[in-house]
């Protein structure tokens, strides 16, 4: 037991005399929560447009002023015509040209009917489309004024309550998906990588040949990560509820728990990446591209999984940490208790069994 | 001249040999565009909504029908109890519950204003906006309806109205697989130009083969150039690789012209090679390169606009975004390929790169030579 311990102190020299990386591990999610909270977001403002006004008159003005004075657009210029559309786009700062036919006003007012056309730079189809949406409803808007229909008096009044959410704070989204990455970081990566580092090096070989049981040497190895993370989880929750707001309505013992449980799958992820890696570029490389960053696109932490072609939605079921983010989800933000996350706590736990029963199988007491 | 040639002979064999940077080059690429640019979307369709009609008129229930009628809901389960429609939401069953009060149909024809509650879980606030945002026009839309209906029985005169004609140019269809897919392939230059060159370079450090080239007349520039100079062409290769791949796979139009795309991939491959060599001199050890490689280039492809339009970011990012050399490029990649647009119409960017390849080249090298 004594040996063992003074094993663990010596990995945790290891790992507090890199203070670069230490200080990238508890900067990474500061950082990543600090940008998703902040800066991602898609909401539409300052959107500059152009207009091509082939009429000049009250009508035009009035819509013009109408459009102008709502928070989404900016006007950037008047066209003379046609032709200086294309070159406007591809300067690249405005989104939309609103196009007023020849006598709108007079046909508007007499005829009962004026054309206008909106046309989108759909370089950026969100944009674009929201962009359409916001006109066509000021426009709408104006037709109603014009008839005296107020829109607020009449009809059909949808209000919205944001259920789970109701500042709509994005965060929500975003820290369970940065809780599962910055694990899988710590967990499996550097674990890998520090297995991988003493077998490049020929060290690995002077531990073997110690009177340290193998499983020791792996054991010792994994609980400085194991605590690391943990340190790095409580970090993130405090930072999620301290600067944004973010509640935990589950139980926290529950969440602590699941943590524990996903941290030891990442562990039993790492020991085996490492068990297939001969040098320390290869553990890398295999974690980074093979675990992160499929895990980062195909979990669910940015982009629902519910929108992707079939094939790729299957295979976020492969995912650890799509279903790590589920139940974060589920317990922080719903509130849920353990009858709603057992299924997937299940899936976790099996995978972790799978992961090191593979890893026990591979881990060769020889060195080749 | 001639030492440089013999490196760089040394550099192509030792990648080569290599077995795991092999595949990533090849294999990975291919494997990124052509899944990931299916993953990363924020297109919305359908989503599961639960419908609380407590009224159960022909006007609830025509709204009902136009809902469903709309691409982006499917009307999932229809309940009488508030509290049922909560625990779907909560087992992540509806994404949103549509609640049609009692007396709706009564109300809005006779006080002439109805309401209507949306509840969407609001868990994915850009998922809950958008929701929101399309069934408020399905049932605005269907509001105009019923003024039109209204109206007409006291309005002698017909409506005026104005015809909104709406055309997408550059992507009539709003694919947005042509927006993500440039996306994509920048991820891939600088992932190549940044980890792959500094993983090169500090995996020589910290096996202590620098050291020993460090006593032969090698001069650092030398060294420095036959280092970078095989990711510079693997980088351009990936562009060809890529833009081809782009064609063939999702159909991506290419409207401007190919050899401005070379001019500004070679300038901005300059960029993030100096970047991968100056964080390599900042690490010891393979891991440190990577940590702190992965952190710069998480930060900066966050903010670079490849998700969402740099202009709807907050004024302090967009200032960062000045010295982002990835929110340059990606927009250039987006206007070249998407629109067109041409040389002179990003001067601006042009030469912001280039006063950032030759100034993050310099400090790289100068801090190189310190360190070594």
């Amino acid at each position: 037991m004594k040996r063992f311990l003074s094993f663990v102190k010596k990995e945790f020299h290891h790992i507090f005399r890199d203070t670069r990386s230490l200080i990238i591990i508890f900067g990474i999610p500061v950082a990543e929560i600090l940008i998703f909270g902040f800066a991602i977001n898609t909401d539409l403002k300052d959107a500059h447009i152009a207009i091509l006004d082939h009429s000049k008159d009250a009508t035009t003005q009035r819509l013009t002023n109408k459009i102008l004075s709502s928070d989404y657009f900016i006007l950037d210029s008047y066209l003379q015509s046609e032709k200086e559309i294309e070159a406007i786009f591809k300067q690249g700062k405005v989104k939309e040209v609103i196009i007023f036919e020849p006598n709108f006003g007079k046909n508007f007012e007499k005829q009962g009917k004026a054309s206008i056309q909106l046309i989108l730079d759909a370089s950026e189809p969100n944009t674009a489309s929201m962009l359409n949406g916001y006109t066509s409803n000021i426009i709408n808007e104006f037709v109603l004024q014009e008839n005296q229909l107020n829109l607020n008096n009449i009809g059909i009044k949808p209000t919205v309550r944001m259920f789970y959410n109701p500042d709509l704070k994005s965060v929500f989204m975003f820290v369970p998906g940065t809780m599962a990455i910055i694990l899988l970081l710590i967990s499996a990566l550097m674990t890998s990588i520090t297995i991988t580092r003493e077998k490049e090096l020929g060290t690995m070989e002077v531990l073997l040949g110690s009177p340290l049981k193998p499983s020791h040497i792996i054991l010792g190895k994994v609980v400085p990560y194991l605590l690391l993370s943990l340190g790095n989880v409580i970090t993130i929750l405090g930072l999620s509820y301290f600067v944004f707001g973010l509640p935990v309505r589950g139980s926290l013992s529950l969440l602590i728990f699941e943590c524990l449980l996903f941290i030891l799958l990442s562990l039993s992820l790492g020991i085996l990446i490492s068990t297939v890696s001969k040098t320390m570029q290869q553990a890398m490389l295999i974690s980074m591209i093979g675990l992160m960053m499929p895990s980062m696109l195909l979990s669910g932490f940015i982009f629902p999984v519910e929108n992707m072609p079939d094939i790729l939605y299957y295979i976020s079921f492969l995912m650890p940490p799509r279903w790590f983010i589920e139940i974060v989800k589920a317990i922080m933000i719903k509130g849920n208790g353990i009858m709603f996350v057992w299924k997937e706590t299940l899936i976790i736990l099996g995978m972790t069994l799978f992961f090191i029963l593979m890893s026990v199988k591979k881990f060769k007491i020889r060195l080749e | 001249m001639r030492t440089i040639l013999f490196l760089l002979q040394k550099e192509f064999r030792q990648i080569r040999r290599n077995k795991t940077i092999l595949p990533i080059i090849f294999v990975l690429p291919i494997i990124q565009l052509l899944i990931l640019v299916h993953a990363t979307t924020f297109e919305i369709k359908d989503l599961n909504i639960c419908v609380v009609d407590l009224d159960m008129s022909n006007t609830s229930q025509r709204l009902i029908h136009k809902l469903e009628g709309s691409s982006f809901f499917n009307i999932t389960s229809t309940s009488f109890s508030f509290k049922d429609a909560e625990r779907q939401l909560a087992a992540n069953k509806a994404d949103m519950i549509v609640y049609i009060p009692q007396h709706f149909s009564q109300n809005l024809f006779k006080e002439k204003q109805a309401n209507i509650q949306l509840i969407p879980s609001a868990i994915n606030s850009n998922v809950a906006t958008l929701a929101f945002s399309y069934a408020s026009k399905v049932i605005l839309d269907f509001n105009k309806n019923i003024i039109t209906e209204l109206a007409a029985s006291f309005q002698p005169t017909p409506m005026k109205t104005i015809d909104t004609q709406s055309r997408f140019w550059y992507n009539s269809e709003l694919n947005y697989k042509w927006y993500m897919f440039p996306g994509i392939m920048v991820i891939l230059i600088t992932m190549i130009g940044i980890f792959l060159s500094g993983l090169n370079l500090v995996r020589e450090k910290e096996i202590g083969t620098s050291e020993q080239l460090n006593v032969t007349p090698i001069k650092k520039h030398q060294f420095i150039i036959a280092k970078l100079l095989p990711f510079l062409i693997i980088g351009l290769f990936e562009l060809l690789l890529a833009t081809l791949l782009g064609k063939l796979v999702y159909n991506v139009p290419f409207e401007g012209n190919f050899w401005v795309l070379v001019g500004f991939t070679f300038v901005y491959l300059l960029v993030v090679l100096g970047i991968g060599l100056f964080i390599s001199t900042l690490a010891n050890t393979q891991q440190q390169m990577m940590f702190v490689a992965f952190f710069v280039v998480i930060v900066f492809i966050l903010l670079s606009g490849i998700f969402t339009p740099t202009e709807s970011m907050p004024i302090w990012v967009q200032k960062f975004n000045l010295i982002n050399p990835i929110s340059y490029f990606m927009k250039v990649v987006r206007m070249v390929m998407l629109k067109g647009s041409g040389f002179k119409n990003l001067i601006f960017e042009f030469t912001a790169l280039v006063v950032y390849a030759v100034s993050i080249l310099s400090l790289a090298t100068l801090q190189y030579r310190k360190t070594n």
